[in-house]
């Protein structure tokens, strides 16, 4: 699987998802095209899905958000009148790399956290109306949206089969939905997971598994019925206008950087290690958020986060072999904070909340990102607010003391804003700085109350918002010997070790399902049982049983 | 001891299965058979009901002499549950535990398969029953009456043979089963059947024909297939099932084959010679030839997308675990588990139609269509010998296996009768002379006047030339209540 993969879709490319707009309801409609598959070698034949199917959901949501505010409900159904959608495609996971299949996880675990989290953030509620065969991924889809019916026709049935049928676990959140979420009683839950056919019918409402369940005949009106009610019961203003997610400006270079246009990406292969710099505003912040809407998608803090969003995924993807992700910044604090301020003085502005959201979610990315994160404070660094959340979503921060020699960029300093300290939680539900602190709830407090200072590298590093700051004098080694070390390290034990540090705190659903998959289903995965040649997923669809090595580790 | 080959009467439900000491399932069957009466009575036309019609009744599993023929109405017919005799030291036929005994209780790790396998073919024997619910009305004969109501009721039975083996092997999840099992129904918008051939309308008696014909065979190759099962219950159903199966084929070959004669019998009398002269041949009141090639075209089609995907895991699955074989298992020599066998499918590459070698273990599906393909060349050669020999110049002809499919690899390309991959468009525009359009159904239609005379024949279609239990034609196979 060597095709470089295109994070960057818009509607007139989609082959897989159709999205009929009808004022304040989308129908969105799931019909995948079985020989458009993302690489060869599998067909998606009943609207199973691959990354690439993935990918134009996750673009679907986005624009949904964007350039669709005035939805306040969209009904994801399947334009395939035999099946809703059979799940993930299984001959694409057999063939897949342990890599791909990780990171092809992750991605879609995030769009499922997207459109599940629009309800709260956007008052964009997801409907999945069920008709037709609804298994593993298809009914983690389900699950994924905020209300779920199921049409009634002693056919139509919701299913987690992945155990009995694949010998590994739902890779979606399944299983974590099935018990936090819809909360099912856990014997009932074990039954719904060992049954190859799922549940039908009332017994599935019975079951929480789904919220309503419809006669047949009645089901499509039924749907759009609620769709309705939901729309005409949010809160959320009518007849918002949006904005267009033009194409990013992206050029790649021979040598694998990437240049956007406020985000550069380059690589040095042979240290394995690829930096990402931001540079500040190149202009004053829009006046108002009336400027902002007709800047639209080229407005700095909008930009920015999308052009920081595909380079993640792209180094995610596509750079699998790089152990380190440096990040930098260049650039204006004063303007960073002034395009800031005007999303945070005008949070119930609808644009003004997408921003602030999107870079949330951009930051949770960041934070699920599993290679090792480092942030670097150099002098002219623009680290303010929402940029500063960088610094402690990395593993490790440096950051430069007292002048430089030859170096006459303004002096390295960190400036705290309101986005940190509420706006831009991790999937555990906490700060950055909350989490950080964990043990010194004080010392988020003692943050908080020096907002708006440029602090630089010795009041950054008394209020520990760094983990070493260095002089010219020890700069360059310690970090070259940082980088040097870290990069000799297993990789694995790195992800683990990193995954385990940096989600300390509280349990969410979200933690758990991210916890879980790489906890569980990575382990399955990689195991005999699963992928060896005798295993299940190796066998599916040869006839052929997968044999089990019987011992229980 | 229970008599295993006779028939027992000592409860409602007649049986070889020693249903009178196994209370639970009895119990179970006693508590479902009110809601089949309901779903029986509300299908069939009171007054058919009420007639007394010339049906048999299996009163042993023994091959010679398993049936009784006696005037019966037709809510009183003894539906029951009927295994043929247990094979002493069955073996498994065919997959990985092939050799070993044949499972007398499910395995509890193809429970899940083995119940589906048996709620899809439950669901097809009610559904043919609706489908024809209404064809007594415009009976052609009391004799085809007779015949219609003896498929449809032994069409109940198989239902209560599938729901026999769903009580007593399946638990509650297998009550349930039996419940949707009277659930759904053909078309119903509700809750249809299962497969889609059973959802389609059957409008006529050619229809009827052309389904018992080449659905029932369908059927006929799956009952063939599960009754290799190593699930010996299964096996031993579907073994007898087949026997009545049979006799569903031979209403709808000699269905077919009267109203050929009819047809050729009248052009002769009439002296027309061209069989294309469909004005002048429907004028005498039977179906023109080629309107019969368009019936046969869209019931052969229909019938085949029953066989489902070409390449499938499930029928993978199925043959591996030894749960349903392939046509004829045991006379077949190879070693039974095809794990390393390759095996021919056709499919679509690049616009054109190739024949690909698959592992023999996926293609299941593939080679019972294409045994089912050669089982049905047979009649269709007889129907052509009845043309021949009345000196009509015509041949009816099995359209290709690509022809008007909805399922399986053929389903995304446009392919006429003789194989040609074509534009959707010119599909469209030439279909009409393929399969029957609103006018040819209208003047079918037009011609399916009740004959309920005893003796006599609708124009469109010949008598029989043998009677049923070698009674003469006009015997009167049907008392009608006419009330
Ligand atoms: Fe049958
Ligand atoms: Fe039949």
């Amino acid at each position: 699987m060597s095709t470089v993969i295109n994070f960057q879709t818009d509607p007139s490319k989609y082959r897989h998802w159709r999205v009929e707009y009808d004022g304040q309801v989308a129908n969105l409609f799931m019909d995948v095209d079985e020989n458009a598959g993302l690489f060869d070698g599998y067909q998606l034949k009943l609207n199973s899905y691959d990354l690439g199917v993935d990918i134009e959901l996750s673009d679907i949501v986005q624009r949904m958000r964007f350039e669709h505010p005035e939805v306040k409900v969209v009904v994801m159904q399947s334009g395939n009148d035999k099946v809703f959608c059979a799940g993930a495609n299984i001959r694409m996971l057999g063939g897949a790399t342990h890599t791909h299949k990780v990171n092809f996880c992750k991605f879609t675990n995030e769009t499922r956290n997207t459109y599940e989290a629009a309800e709260a953030d956007s008052s964009q509620k997801y409907i999945c109306a069920v008709r037709g065969a609804c298994a593993g991924g298809g009914y983690e889809l389900a699950l994924a949206c905020n209300y779920i019916m199921l049409t009634n026709d002693s056919n139509s049935s919701v299913a987690l089969p992945e155990v009995p049928l694949l010998a590994v676990l739902p890779g979606t959140g399944g299983l974590t939905r099935v018990t936090d979420k819809r909360k099912v009683r856990r014997d009932r839950a074990d039954i719904f997971c060992s049954i190859e056919e799922g549940v039908k019918g009332q017994r599935a409402k019975d079951w929480r598994l789904v919220d309503e369940v419809v006669a047949n005949s009645k089901f499509d009106e039924a749907v759009q019925e609620r769709a309705r009610e939901f729309a005409d019961a949010s809160s959320k203003a009518s007849g918002l206008t949006g904005i267009e997610l033009t194409p990013l400006n992206r050029t790649f270079g021979k040598d694998g950087s990437v240049s956007y246009t406020a985000v550069e990406v380059e690589i040095d292969r042979a240290s394995s290690r690829a930096t990402i710099t931001i540079s500040g505003p190149d202009g004053d912040a829009p006046a108002d958020m009336e400027a902002m809407q007709v800047m639209g998608a080229d407005a700095y803090m909008l930009r920015v986060a999308r052009e920081l969003d595909d380079a993640i995924m792209h180094l995610r993807l596509n750079e699998t072999e790089l152990a380190l992700l440096v990040f930098r910044t260049q650039g204006d604090a004063a303007l960073v904070q002034a395009h800031e301020a005007l999303l945070l003085d005008n949070q119930d502005h609808w644009l003004a909340n997408e921003v602030l959201k999107f870079w949330k979610r951009v930051l949770k990315r960041v934070d699920m990102t599993s290679r090792t994160l480092i942030a670097l404070v150099e002098h002219g660094s623009c680290f303010s607010g929402v940029f500063a959340e960088l610094l402690w979503a990395a593993d490790r921060s440096y950051m430069m003391e007292d002048e430089f020699e030859g170096d006459n960029r303004p002096m390295a300093a960190v400036t705290l804003s309101a986005s940190n300290f509420g706006p831009m939680p991790m999937g555990n539900d906490l700060t950055r700085l909350e989490t950080r602190f964990l043990g010194e709830p004080d010392a988020v407090a003692k943050a908080k109350a020096c907002i708006g200072e440029a602090l630089e590298a010795e009041a950054a590093d008394e209020l520990g918002l760094v983990t070493m700051i260095l002089d010219d004098i020890d700069w360059e080694d310690e970090i070259r010997v940082f980088f040097e070390e870290r990069a000799s390290f297993s990789p694995d034990a790195l992800t683990g070790m990193e995954a385990n540090l940096r989600f300390a705190g509280p349990e969410t659903m979200e933690t758990r399902i991210f916890g879980r998959l790489t906890a569980w289903q990575n382990w399955i995965f990689q195991r005999p049982n699963a992928v060896g040649e005798k295993g299940a997923l190796q066998r599916y669809g040869s006839g052929v049983r997968g044999e089990y090595n019987m011992e229980r580790v | 001891m229970t008599d295993l080959l006779n028939v027992s009467y000592d409860t409602q439900i007649p049986n070889n299965v020693g249903l009178s000491s196994d209370k639970k399932v009895l119990k179970a069957l006693e508590r479902w058979h009110p809601g089949y009466i309901n779903w029986w009575n509300d299908l069939i036309p009171k007054n058919f009901q009420d007639s007394l019609i010339y049906l048999r009744t299996a009163v042993s599993v023994d091959p010679k002499g398993w049936t009784k023929f006696d005037y019966v109405k037709m809510p009183e017919y003894r539906w029951g549950v009927l295994l043929a005799p247990q094979v002493e030291d069955r073996r498994i036929p065919c997959g990985e535990n092939a050799g070993e005994l044949a499972w007398q209780e499910v395995p509890g790790e193809y429970r899940s398969l083995l119940r589906r396998l048996i709620v899809i073919q439950g669901d097809t024997e009610p559904g043919s029953v609706e489908q024809q619910r209404f064809l007594g009305l415009t009976s052609p004969s009391l004799y085809d009456m007779r015949n219609l109501f003896q498929v449809n009721v032994e069409e109940g039975r198989h239902l209560w043979a599938m729901v026999y083996l769903l009580f007593k092997y399946f638990g509650r999840d297998g009550r349930e089963e039996a419940d949707d099992l009277l659930r759904r129904s053909s078309g119903s918008e509700e809750a249809p059947r299962m497969l889609g051939a059973f959802n389609e309308e059957t409008p006529d008696w050619l229809s009827f024909f052309m389904f018992t014909y080449f659905t029932d065979r369908d059927g006929k190759m799956q009952l063939e297939a599960l009754a290799q099962s190593g699930f010996d219950p299964l096996s031993r159903t579907c073994r007898f099932m087949l026997t009545e199966e049979a006799h569903h084929m031979f209403v709808g070959e000699t269905g077919v084959g009267r109203t050929i004669q009819a047809t050729v019998d009248a052009m002769n009398k009439a002296g027309i010679t061209d069989p294309y002269d469909i004005d002048k041949i429907r004028s005498l009141g039977v179906i023109d030839l080629p309107t019969i090639q368009k019936k046969l075209n869209l019931h052969y089609t229909l019938s085949l997308d029953l066989f489902g995907n070409e390449v499938s895991t499930n029928a993978a699955n199925a043959f591996n675990s030894g749960i349903k074989g392939r046509y004829m298992e045991m006379r077949i020599k190879d070693d039974h588990k095809l794990n390393n066998d390759k095996y021919p499918v056709r499919t679509v590459k690049d616009g054109a139609i190739v024949s690909e070698e698959v592992p023999a273990l996926t293609a299941i599906n593939m080679r019972l269509r294409d045994d089912y393909v050669r089982d049905a060349a047979g009649g269709v050669g007889r129907w052509n010998k009845l043309i021949a020999k009345s000196g009509v110049d015509f041949q009816l002809k099995i359209p290709h296996e690509g022809f008007h499919r909805q399922i399986g690899v053929f389903s995304s390309v446009a392919v006429d009768p003789d194989g040609n991959i074509l534009s959707s468009e010119d599909w469209l525009e030439k279909s009409k002379d393929w399969l029957p359009t609103k006018a040819d159904g209208d003047f079918i239609q037009s011609l399916m006047k009740p004959c309920f005379e005893v003796g006599k024949y609708a124009s469109w279609i010949a008598p029989p030339k043998v009677g049923i239990d070698n009674k003469p034609g006009d015997f009167e196979y049907v008392k009608l209540h006419m009330a």
